[in-house]
């Protein structure tokens, strides 16, 4: 009964979608209030009508209803709550659910915190969206109803992927989907304002906090699944480039593009329709994604389910929103008039630098992503695009990014003195250096370009922080003047700060873990010895021991250093009967600076286990720098412009030609 | 209006230079890096170059699998049922690696034609099998419709 109310309430909010696609394109276009409005009331109805459906589908899922196909697909009763959960997005049927849940959460927060907006626009935002919805519940309706009940329900389930078991994955499709799809409402902003014909400031600081929101969620999202194949996938990396990861990291590089470039049109008015272009490619991206890992064609732990006719549907309506979009940028674009003009050296000049370099970064890795595809359907072989190929274009395309994401922010608008910049730059370059030479040295590592890169981190951390200093005038002013400087400086400033020291870290993490990573392999038995990196790993024992709903063989390391024990880690091999599976779980000691890392394979008592030892140094900064990043946007989001919101219609115009910068 | 004229094109000019030496970066690392599929036929017939990292893909033989004594090294054959690939690979196999099951293994190939794996590919469910190795299968005529009915792995002259 249950699950026909989430069928129904979805069909409701596929009609209701339908209205809030075309009455309110129409009201904002014959001026009529009320047409307009209804956007407003569809957008906050359709979102409860999806989180209805999606409470059916839970509910389905945690009551082990196994007359609903999807459950008895995906879900077994003996699995721990948490899964049981989370096994409604970890299906084909359930995350598109997800995926409509959120694209109508974007929709209802704009209907509702987006009071100031110009009646017409929100009204042609939300109609957007609403088309964007009504295709999404469409192709849910059509070919994957997560509600189809089965005449004669199995006694039990057939489970969830045991990889899939794991509580990194159970969130990380939550927040990745909040970004991927919260990427939308940037799109559906960016059409609507080509329909208006009208771009300026004013437009750039809305469409700003909901572009930041989704980067924030994309950033996390990203994170929780780097962190999850590092310790679940027991290869001892973080990324892989796989073409599923890629598919999520191109509507990032885009967004961020986006972040920036949005500045550049509030602050400035101009990059206008690079803006808007960038929006549209943005969620472009993402739908690429999800057709990319939806529809079967490329096969990993996310291809739940290959139909043909499902990839068509969203190749179908991949093509109609990109064209569409596309089409209309064709011809709106030219009438944007950008007022505007800079000079290269500028803080303008140093965000559209980043700009090229973010989207000619992005576009390598859709090459690489797209080209063995390409070559498959010319049947011109089998082909695959590994690491080696996006580390050699990706890394130089990110080099000049990150040089001049620490020089940008010393830079003035309109016109800027570079020298004087470096000036106040020289502790960054010092440090810098000496890092570079450092490393030289002491690492021991080969190569130059090991040490540029961690120079480059420690360029990224000492600039950025250089630059809170040279904002609050440190040390140049009494301690209380800088003092009241910094609580005068505004919240998206901070912002700024705290997410560029998140790329630091990340880079350092990225480095140690790639570059400076230690690794062993060999057959070990219990009592045996091997050294890693200074560290003492010990084999105590194998043990045999049962989990809730699985089978697991347990090897205990004991770490010491100079004789002294400090920690011991267990390592996996866990069988699940009901699935068939057998998964490895990593053994992983952290100190923050550096993890060991402990997996264990197939073995017996006689002949020893085969085990692969790693000591990664700095890898948790990694996942330590995402959360860092979104933080930074967080903070930005709580900045009182935009909390209080851009100035009302009124003061539209006056803001909209080069307005006045407060200088930040 | 003559001043932004010419910033545009500057701009235009910035972006077309980096659009060229994006396009150069990975045509330079396409040429390096593209990592082709053979199938244990295609290696017998020696169509394969030596020392360039390949991916290779087929079913595990039967009985061919060999752990080295007292090493994490792994001896076992890929075979399409038609010709078999003898590799060696150090570490730990992915889990549903076994005998009569399909792998796809990322390696060079020496001048005794033995392989050596970098990176033995995992495989996410038992019903799944590569599509390297369907289309492997099907070049050696092994393949039979109806998806999960594998050859005979226990074939291959090798």
């Amino acid at each position: 009964m249950i699950a026909e109310i989430g069928h129904f309430a979805l069909i409701a909010a596929f009609l209701l979608a339908g209205l809030q696609a075309t009455v309110p394109l129409y009201g904002a276009h014959k001026g009529d209030r009320g047409m307009m409005e209804l956007a407003r009331s569809t957008a906050v109805g359709q979102f409860a009508l999806v989180l209805l459906a999606f409470a059916a589908l839970v509910n389905a899922f945690v009551t082990s209803d196994f007359s609903v196909l999807n459950v008895a697909q995906n879900s077994h009763s003996t699995k721990p709550m948490l899964y049981k959960i989370s096994g409604a997005w970890g299906n084909h049927e359930g995350s598109l659910l997800l995926w409509a849940l959120i694209l109508s959460l974007f929709g209802a927060m704009v209907a509702c915190f987006g009071r100031n907006l110009p009646p017409s626009l929100r009204a042609r935002t939300l109609a957007i969206q609403g088309m964007i919805a009504l295709g999404f519940l469409a192709f849910m309706l059509f070919t994957s109803n997560p509600f189809d009940r089965i005449l004669a329900p199995p006694s039990d389930g057939a489970g969830l992927n045991p990889l899939l078991q794991d509580p990194g994955l159970a969130f990380h499709p939550p927040f990745l989907y909040f970004g991927y799809v919260g990427l939308s409402i940037s799109f559906s902003f960016a059409v609507a304002a080509l329909i208006e014909g009208k771009v300026d400031a004013a437009w750039a600081r809305w469409v700003r906090p909901w572009t930041l929101a989704a980067w924030c969620g994309l950033t996390v999202g990203i994170g929780l699944g780097s962190w999850w194949a590092y310790y679940e996938l027991g290869w001892g990396g973080f990324w892989f480039w796989d073409p599923v990861e890629n598919a999520s990291f191109m509507p990032w590089l885009a967004a961020t593009a986006l972040l920036h470039s949005a500045i550049v049109v509030e602050k400035r008015d101009a990059l206008k329709s690079w803006t808007i272009l960038l929006a549209i490619v943005a969620f472009s991206m993402s739908l690429l994604g999800t057709f990319l890992v939806r529809s079967g064609v490329l096969t990993s732990v996310h291809a739940f389910a290959t139909d043909p006719e499902r990839g068509v549907f969203i190749l179908a309506l991949l093509a109609v929103t990109v064209g569409g979009s596309l089409t209309l940028f064709a011809i709106r674009a030219p009438k944007l008039q950008t007022t505007g003009v800079f000079q290269p050296i500028s803080r303008e000049g140093a965000l559209l630098l980043n700009n090229l370099f973010l989207s000619a970064a992005a576009a390598t890795v859709l090459l690489g992503t797209l080209y063995p595809l390409f070559l498959d359907v010319l049947d011109a072989g089998k082909v695959s695009v590994g690491p080696p190929f996006f580390n050699a274009t990706f890394g130089p395309l990110m080099a000049p990014v990150l040089g001049a994401m620490v020089i940008g922010p010393f830079l003035s608008w309109k016109r800027a003195d570079f020298r004087q910049a470096m000036q106040k730059l020289w502790l960054g370059v010092a440090a810098a250096v000496t890092a570079i030479v450092l490393v030289l040295i002491l690492s021991g590592v080969e190569g130059i370009l090991p040490a540029v890169g961690v120079g480059a981190a420690v360029w990224i951390i000492c600039g950025t922080l250089l630059e809170l200093a040279d904002r609050v005038k440190l040390a140049r002013v009494p301690l209380s003047e800088s003092w009241r400087r910094a609580r005068r400086t505004p919240r998206a400033a901070y912002g700024m700060t705290v997410a560029h020291l998140g790329v630091g870290l990340v880079v350092a993490g990225v480095l140690g873990a790639t570059v400076f990573k230690t690794e062993s392999i060999q057959n070990m038995k219990p009592g045996d010895v091997v050294d890693v990196a200074g560290y003492t790993f010990t084999l105590d024992r194998v043990e045999r021991l049962n989990g809730p709903n699985y089978q697991a063989e347990r090897a205990v390391f004991r770490i010491s250093t100079d004789g002294e024990q400090f920690a011991t880690v267990n390592a996996e091999r866990r069988a699940y009967p009901v699935e068939g599976d057998t998964t490895t779980e990593a053994g992983i000691h952290t100190t923050w600076v550096a993890d060991l890392y402990a997996v264990v394979g197939e073995g017996n008592p006689r002949d020893g286990w085969t085990t692969r030892i790693y000591h990664n140094p700095l890898v948790p900064w990694i996942w330590l720098g995402t959360i860092v990043m979104s933080l930074g946007g967080v903070i930005s989001l709580t900045d009182r412009r935009l909390r209080i919101g851009a100035p009302s219609r009124r003061r539209a115009p006056t803001s909209g030609s080069s307005s006045p910068a407060p200088a930040e | 209006m003559r001043s932004r004229k010419r910033q545009r094109l500057w701009i235009a000019c910035i972006g077309l230079i980096l659009l060229g030496a994006a396009t150069a970066l990975a045509l330079n690392a396409f040429e390096d890096n593209l990592v082709f599929f053979h199938g244990p036929s295609d290696i017998a017939a020696g169509k394969v170059e030596q020392g360039r990292l390949i991916r290779i893909g087929g079913l595990v033989q039967e009985n061919s699998v060999n752990k080295i004594a007292n090493t994490a090294k792994i001896e076992f054959r890929i075979t399409d049922g038609v010709a078999a690939t003898p590799v060696v690979f150090e570490g730990i196999l992915p889990d549903l690696f076994r005998e009569g099951q399909g792998v796809v293994a990322n390696g060079r190939l020496d001048a005794n034609g033995l392989f050596t794996a970098s990176e033995i590919l995992a495989k996410h469910d038992e019903n799944y099998m590569p599509p390297e190795v369907v289309e492997a299968l099907k070049k050696s005529g092994q393949w039979k419709m109806g998806g999960g009915a594998a050859p005979n792995a226990a074939g291959g002259n090798s």
